[in-house]
């Protein structure tokens, strides 16, 4: 049975991946999401976090990208975990 | 006729505009290079055409204030070439179909194409063309590969003004567009891919980030000092000091235009770093102390630029930085203020908000001393023993982290979150890194140049009025009193506005000790910037702002000049 959990990108793990929900917040954070790749949809890896809540690493199709740790806990993700 | 060279960060604009044009810029391999605009001219036909490279922008709704140039800039452009990173294809087309829309005749570079092969990306050309309704032109800026075809098809630059209701339509329609035009097939894991990894880990990437660092030093000092030792010494001692000689004889060994040109002699000689002439002293600081190390820096820093570490080094350092009131980001200027902190000043544009770039700039005029007046400072306190330079950098770096506490709890406003793109490794061609080297190198001489000889003979004039003597019995209580120096020192302090490695050059003869020598080279670099610098901060802050900078760096320079004088 397919289990499908919804965190945000800040709560995923090194190397899982998530297809984007959408985004909690407000219009400018999502047009600048969006200008980098990431937006609902989108199957997003997260390579990375820095410690002490610092930035997450991921990547979106082609481009690799670095955001705080306040944005990636604004963005939810979906992550299928029956496979 | 004005064409525009619009598209996202980092896709090679500046590239490409080196190729069009012949007029060489700055070109690295980060997100932001190009924050002010430059212009250029290519010959089309009979008619003379300007180019303009436009800084980058993901969408002509702006996010900072590099984005907001790129915008304004769109209302005088007659002709856009969108720049298009072909690996990338998906995230670049959003502003390329936001330039559609506008009443601007638009032609589509294809940028980076050969790096599509190796990335297993396919892209229709000819489809895309089709679906766009504008010429589509694959180019290699870095080779030149296409730019021909690139300039043959301008006048077939077409404007759709297909408008799109909302944003979210737009994507559809590029999704709709990659669909149909490009294809991925399987791609190996190269040892890009294992580099990236390990410089992407929290751990390895500190530890890589240290090997890099030391390297870095390591490097920029064996090549400065391999410089100095080989060629520049050896060119003044055997070649310029036996001219010089000659000259002085022929003034006389003394008197007005001997003491001008060549300054005094000591124990009968031109001593380099003591004469204080405009051909002994005047030439020998910028280019045999200062060239050498400017050589060393930028050829380092070109190739951590091209190659694409530094926006990982902003990754590792955002948590430390946001204490400081700044993000990761805020590195790539403060890198670059190593170097010169002009353009530093001027590349915070690459931050969003006004108190970023506040303390950016603050603290780059505050604790990054420029290589000039590195150079200066290895030389001279490096006499003393290379302990007395580390307390120097010391003494920077915690004056840099201390002030950087303080505004971030005092200047008013938010610093917003990192966000930015990390682009993948390169390897540019060492002809590419050989021609930036020039192009900087050839800028320090052409700007420096003729500063430094101005401070050496505004120098030899005040001396002669005797200015310096009256300056000195004003500033004796705060020197003396305060940092524990001798009057004298005032003059090269009061040229460190001028210059400062031509100050440090004047604290040469005054025979400081080892601790006089720390507090003022550490003073002077703190205290308040050069008037080039000066200058791009009124720019860049406005006045108000300039001014209370300065009186930061005025009082953290008496403060730490003070605690280095108790403690030492």
């Amino acid at each position: 049975m397919p289990q499908k959990i919804q965190i945000t990108l800040a709560q995923m793990e090194a190397g899982q991946t998530g297809t984007v929900i959408q985004i909690l917040g407000g219009r400018g954070l999502i047009r600048r999401l969006e200008a980098i790749g990431i937006r609902p949809g989108k199957k997003a890896t997260k390579i990375n976090s820095a410690l002490f809540r610092g930035p997450v690493t991921l990547r979106v199709d082609q481009t690799q990208a670095a955001i705080g740790f306040g944005m990636a806990n604004k963005i939810l993700v979906e992550i299928d975990t029956s496979t | 006729m004005k064409i525009l060279l619009m598209g996202n960060p980092n896709v090679g604009k500046s590239v490409l505009f080196s190729r069009l044009t012949g007029t060489h810029t700055i070109a690295s391999n980060y997100p932001g290079t190009t924050v002010g605009f430059t212009k250029g001219y290519l010959k089309l036909g009979e008619e003379q055409v300007e180019i303009i490279d436009v800084p980058g922008t993901y969408t002509l709704e702006p996010t900072s204030k590099a984005e907001e140039v790129a915008a304004e800039m769109l209302k005088e452009g007659e002709l856009v070439i969108d720049v298009v990173d072909a690996t990338n294809l998906e995230r670049n087309l959003n502003l390329t179909l936001q330039l559609l829309e506008r009443p601007v005749p638009v032609i589509v570079a294809l940028n980076m194409w050969d790096d599509t092969h190796h990335r297993g990306i396919n892209i229709d050309v000819a489809k895309l063309e089709e679906l766009l309704g504008v010429p589509v032109v694959p180019t290699v800026g870095v080779t030149g590969q296409g730019i021909r075809d690139l300039v043959r098809r301008l006048p077939e630059a077409a404007t759709p003004q297909t408008t799109y209701a909302s944003s979210d339509e737009r994507w559809a329609k590029i999704g709709d567009i990659v669909s149909q035009v490009q294809s991925l097939s399987h791609r190996h894991h190269t040892w890009r891919d294992v580099l990236e990894d390990v410089s992407n880990h929290p751990a390895g990437g500190a530890v890589f980030a240290l090997l890099v660092l030391a390297a870095t030093f390591f490097v920029i000092r064996f090549i400065g000092e391999g410089i100095i030792n080989y060629v520049t010494d050896p060119l003044f001692n055997w070649l310029w000091t036996p001219l010089l000689m000659k000259l002085s004889l022929v003034l006389g060994s003394g008197g007005f235009w001997n003491d001008i040109l060549i300054g005094k002699l000591i124990n009968g000689e031109i001593n380099y770093l003591q004469s204080f002439g405009l051909l002994s002293t005047g030439i020998y600081i910028p280019l045999a102390i200062v060239l050498p190390y400017i050589v060393a820096f930028y050829f380092v820093l070109g190739i951590l630029e091209d190659v694409g570490y530094l926006p990982r080094l902003a990754v590792l350092m955002d948590t430390l930085l946001h204490r400081l009131g700044l993000h990761g980001y805020a590195i790539i200027p403060t890198i670059l203020g190593f170097g010169c902190n002009v353009p530093a000043v001027m590349a915070t544009r690459i931050l969003e908000s006004r108190r970023e770039r506040f303390i950016a700039a603050t603290l780059i005029s505050i604790g990054i001393p420029c290589a000039a007046l590195q150079a200066m400072i290895i030389g001279l306190v490096g006499q003393q023993g290379m302990q007395y330079v580390a307390i120097v950098y010391g003494s920077l770096f915690v004056s840099w982290i201390i002030v950087g506490l303080i505004l971030n709890h005092t200047v008013k406003g938010f610093s917003p979150e990192l966000i930015m793109e990390i682009p993948p490794y390169r390897f540019p061609p060492w002809r590419v890194i050989g021609e930036k080297l020039w192009l900087r190198v050839s800028g320090f001489i052409k700007e420096a140049l003729p500063i430094v000889l101005g401070a050496v003979l505004v120098v030899n004039i005040l001396y002669m009025l005797k200015v310096f003597d009256f300056i000195a019995n004003i500033a004796a209580p705060v020197l003396t009193g305060l940092l524990g120096l001798p009057k004298e020192t005032v003059v090269a302090l009061a040229i460190g506005f001028l210059r400062k490695d031509v100050a440090v050059g004047m604290l040469a003869p005054l025979g400081l000790t080892a601790k006089q020598l720390v507090i003022s080279t550490t003073f002077l670099a703190m205290v308040f910037p050069c008037v080039a610098t000066f200058v791009i901060l009124a720019r860049e802050l406005g006045a108000r702002d300039m001014l209370k900078a300065t009186g930061i760096m005025i009082a953290a320079a008496l403060i730490m000049g003070g605690l280095l004088n108790l403690i030492l």
